[in-house]
C-alpha cells in the first residue's frame, strides 16, 4: 500500500467528495471503495461550509484537502493555510490552474507555490503534468509525491501518454507517485497501476456514473488488479504468436 | 381546540395547512415574517415541475412523488403551464446530453427544426435536444400567494406569534436545524432577468458539467435563471463567480440575453438531509416535516399528503423515518 510522506494508506484509491447525487451516496461510495483517501476542495464549496466538512470527516479516513479552483500562487496558498486549520492536516493537494478550457496545471507557479509551502511545513501533494523536468524541480522544490495527470480534470479520457507516464516512473522510481484526473473508466485505473503508480486520484468517473456506489466497487477492484499485475511482472508484448501449449509432432489418435 | 399548528410558512408549511384544509381540518399558522416572503428559501425557487429530468441525480422517490405534483398545485389554485422542458447543451458539452438522455426517461429527442418549432427564437441555436413532453412549470411566489390567500378565505391567517396549540408541525425549513441535527443547507443562487427581445415559452435546462442550469419564463419579458448548489449553509450574498455562470447559461442558450435587464439577484440555503429526500419525523408532540432540498414545489404536495395522513390517522408514511439522530 502507498505511503505518503511517512503515512501508510490503506487503499491505493484516492477518491473526490464533490459532485454526488447526495452526501449519503457519497459516504456509500467510500464505502464500496475502501477510498484509502478522500480529497476535498475548500475554495469551491467556500469557507463556510461546516456541514459538509462534518459529513467528510465522518468518513474517518485522512483527509487531502486541495486547493481547486485556485488562479494564482498567492491564492493557493491562502486557500493551503485555511485547509489545515480547518482539517488540521499538513497534508496539501496543489492545484493551480492557468486556462480553464482544459484546467492545465500551471507548472511555473505550481513549483513556485510548491516551494513556499514546503518551507511552510506543508507536505505538498502537486498536481502536476507528465513533464519530467517540471517533476524534478517540484522534488527540489520540497514535494516527495508528483500526481501527474492522466488527461484533463472531468474528461474521462484516461491516460493520454502512457509513455510519459511510463518514463516519469522509470525516472523517479522512489517516489510515490499518482495519477491524477481524467480517469474515465476503471481499465484507466488498471492501467495506471499495471505502469507502477502508487495510486489513483478519481472523482467525476465515480460521482457522475449512473450508478456512484456500483462504480466505486469497479475502480476498487481495477486498482487491485492493476497492482498485483504489475507485482506479477506481465509478460512484454510481440509481434507474434507464441503458442501456449508448444505441440510437437501430431496427436496420436491411435 | 386547534387540531394543529404549523410552524413556517414558506413551501412546506403552507402546503401542509392547505392539505388539511381540504380534509375538513383547520389548523393555525405561526409564522414570525407573517407570511411568504423573500426570508425564505421557497421564494427563490424555480417553480418546475420536473420530475424526470430530477431523476437524472435524485432518488426514484423523487419521481415516483413529483409525477403528482402538478395535479396538486393545480387543485390548490396554482396557475401551471404545461410546455414540457427543454434539455439543451453547448456545442461542447454536447457529451453531456447523451449522459443526461441514458439517466432520465421519458423525453423524445428534437432535432435543430423540432427546436426551432418548439422555441422559434432558437432556431439555428442548438442541433439536438432532449423534449420532456410531460413536465411543467409554475410560479412559486404566485404559488405561495394563492395557498396563502386560499386559506384566509377559509379563516386561517398566518399569525406572526402566538402560543402553539394541538400538535405542532414544525415546518420552519433550516431554521429547524435546532432541533434536527442532520440537516443541512444546501446554497443556492438565482437571478431574474427582464428581456422582451427573447420569447421563450418553456422552462430550458442548459446541461453543465458541474451544475444543472435552467431558465424558466414567468411572463412579462421576465426569465428567472436559477441555480447554484454549494454546501455552504447559511445565507449569503450572490457571489460574481455564480452570478458569472449564471449569465453566461443564458448568454449561451440566446445572446439576445445579453441586453436583459438584472432585475433581481437571490440567494438562500435549502434545508437538505444527507440523501436529499424529505423527511416527516414525529418527536412527541411536534411533527417535523422538512428537507425538501431542491425539490420544494415537486415534492410539497407528496410530504404534505404523507403529514395529513400521518395526522389523521397516526400512520407512519413513507418519508417517516424512525432511525434518527
Amino acid at each position: 500500500m502507498p505511503q505518503f510522506y511517512g503515512t501508510r494508506v490503506e487503499s491505493a484509491l484516492m477518491l473526490g467528495t464533490a459532485q454526488y447525487p447526495s452526501p449519503s451516496i457519497m459516504a456509500d461510495a467510500f464505502r464500496a471503495s475502501g477510498a484509502g483517501i478522500a480529497t476535498v476542495s475548500l475554495r469551491r464549496e467556500g469557507g463556510a461550509g461546516q456541514d459538509f466538512h462534518k459529513l467528510i470527516k465522518g468518513l474517518d479516513i485522512p483527509i487531502l484537502p486541495n486547493t481547486a479552483g485556485c488562479h494564482s500562487l498567492r491564492e493557493a496558498v491562502t486557500t493551503a493555510q485555511m485547509a489545515r486549520e480547518l482539517f488540521e492536516t499538513p497534508w496539501i493537494k496543489l492545484e493551480i490552474i492557468r486556462d480553464d478550457d482544459t484546467l492545465c496545471p500551471d507548472v511555473v507557479a505550481l513549483v513556485e507555490a510548491a516551494r513556499v509551502l514546503s518551507d511552510d511545513g506543508f507536505q505538498v501533494f502537486p498536481y502536476c503534468t507528465e513533464d519530467l523536468s517540471v517533476c524534478g524541480r517540484l522534488l527540489d522544490a520540497g514535494c516527495r509525491v508528483l500526481m501527474p495527470w492522466g488527461a484533463p480534470i472531468g474528461s474521462g479520457r484516461g491516460l493520454n501518454n502512457p509513455y510519459g507516464l511510463r518514463s516519469l516512473r522509470a525516472h523517479f522510481p522512489d517516489v510515490p507517485l499518482v495519477v491524477d484526473a481524467g480517469i474515465g473508466l476503471p481499465s484507466h485505473a488498471a492501467q495506471a497501476m499495471e505502469l507502477g503508480y502508487d495510486a489513483v486520484l478519481l472523482n467525476t468517473a465515480v460521482a457522475r456514473a449512473g450508478d456512484p456506489v456500483a462504480m466505486a466497487r469497479a475502480m476498487a477492484l481495477a486498482i487491485e488488479a492493476g497492482q498485483l499485475a504489475h507485482a506479477a511482472n506481465p509478460i512484454e508484448a510481440r509481434d507474434m504468436a507464441a503458442p501456449s501449449t508448444p505441440v510437437f509432432g501430431m496427436a496420436s489418435l491411435g | 381546540m386547534t387540531a394543529a399548528t404549523i410552524l413556517g410558512a414558506g413551501v412546506m408549511g403552507l402546503a401542509i395547512a392547505s392539505e388539511l384544509a381540504s380534509r375538513g381540518i383547520m389548523p393555525r399558522i405561526i409564522d414570525p415574517a407573517g407570511g411568504p416572503g423573500p426570508h425564505g428559501c421557497s421564494w427563490y425557487a424555480g417553480g418546475m415541475l420536473a420530475p424526470h429530468c430530477e431523476a437524472e441525480s435524485a432518488e426514484p422517490a423523487v419521481l415516483h412523488h413529483g409525477l403528482k405534483a402538478a395535479e396538486w398545485w393545480q387543485a390548490n389554485g396554482a396557475d401551471i403551464t404545461y410546455e414540457g422542458t427543454l434539455v439543451l447543451a453547448p456545442s461542447r458539452d454536447r457529451a453531456e446530453l447523451d449522459r443526461f438522455a441514458r439517466l432520465t426517461r421519458s423525453h423524445d429527442t428534437v432535432s435543430a427544426q423540432e427546436i426551432a418549432a418548439l422555441e422559434p427564437d432558437l432556431e439555428d441555436r442548438f442541433q439536438r435536444g432532449l423534449l420532456y413532453r410531460t413536465e411543467a412549470h409554475l410560479n412559486p411566489r404566485e404559488a405561495l400567494r394563492t395557498l396563502r390567500d386560499r386559506l384566509a378565505a377559509q379563516g386561517i391567517e398566518i399569525e406572526p406569534d402566538g402560543k402553539p396549540s394541538g400538535l405542532i408541525v414544525d415546518a420552519r425549513g433550516l431554521a429547524a436545524r435546532d432541533a434536527l441535527p442532520d440537516l443541512r443547507g444546501v446554497r443556492g443562487e438565482m437571478l431574474v432577468l427582464r428581456c422582451p427581445e427573447v420569447t421563450l415559452t418553456r422552462t430550458i435546462r442548459m446541461l453543465h458539467p458541474r451544475i444543472p442550469l435552467y431558465i424558466v419564463p414567468r411572463g412579462d419579458g421576465l426569465y428567472m435563471i436559477g441555480a447554484t448548489m454549494l454546501e455552504t449553509g447559511g445565507k449569503h450574498r450572490v457571489t460574481a463567480r455564480s452570478a458569472v455562470e449564471l449569465l453566461n447559461a443564458a448568454y449561451a442558450l440566446h445572446p439576445g440575453f445579453a441586453e436583459a435587464e438584472i432585475v433581481e439577484l437571490g440567494s438562500d440555503a435549502r434545508p437538505a438531509f444527507p440523501d436529499n429526500l424529505p423527511r416527516l419525523r414525529r418527536r412527541g408532540n411536534t411533527l417535523y416535516a422538512n428537507g425538501l432540498y431542491r425539490h420544494g414545489y415537486l415534492l410539497a404536495p407528496a410530504v404534505a399528503r404523507m403529514a395529513a395522513d400521518h395526522i389523521q390517522t397516526g400512520q407512519k408514511p413513507e418519508f417517516m423515518d424512525e432511525n434518527h439522530p
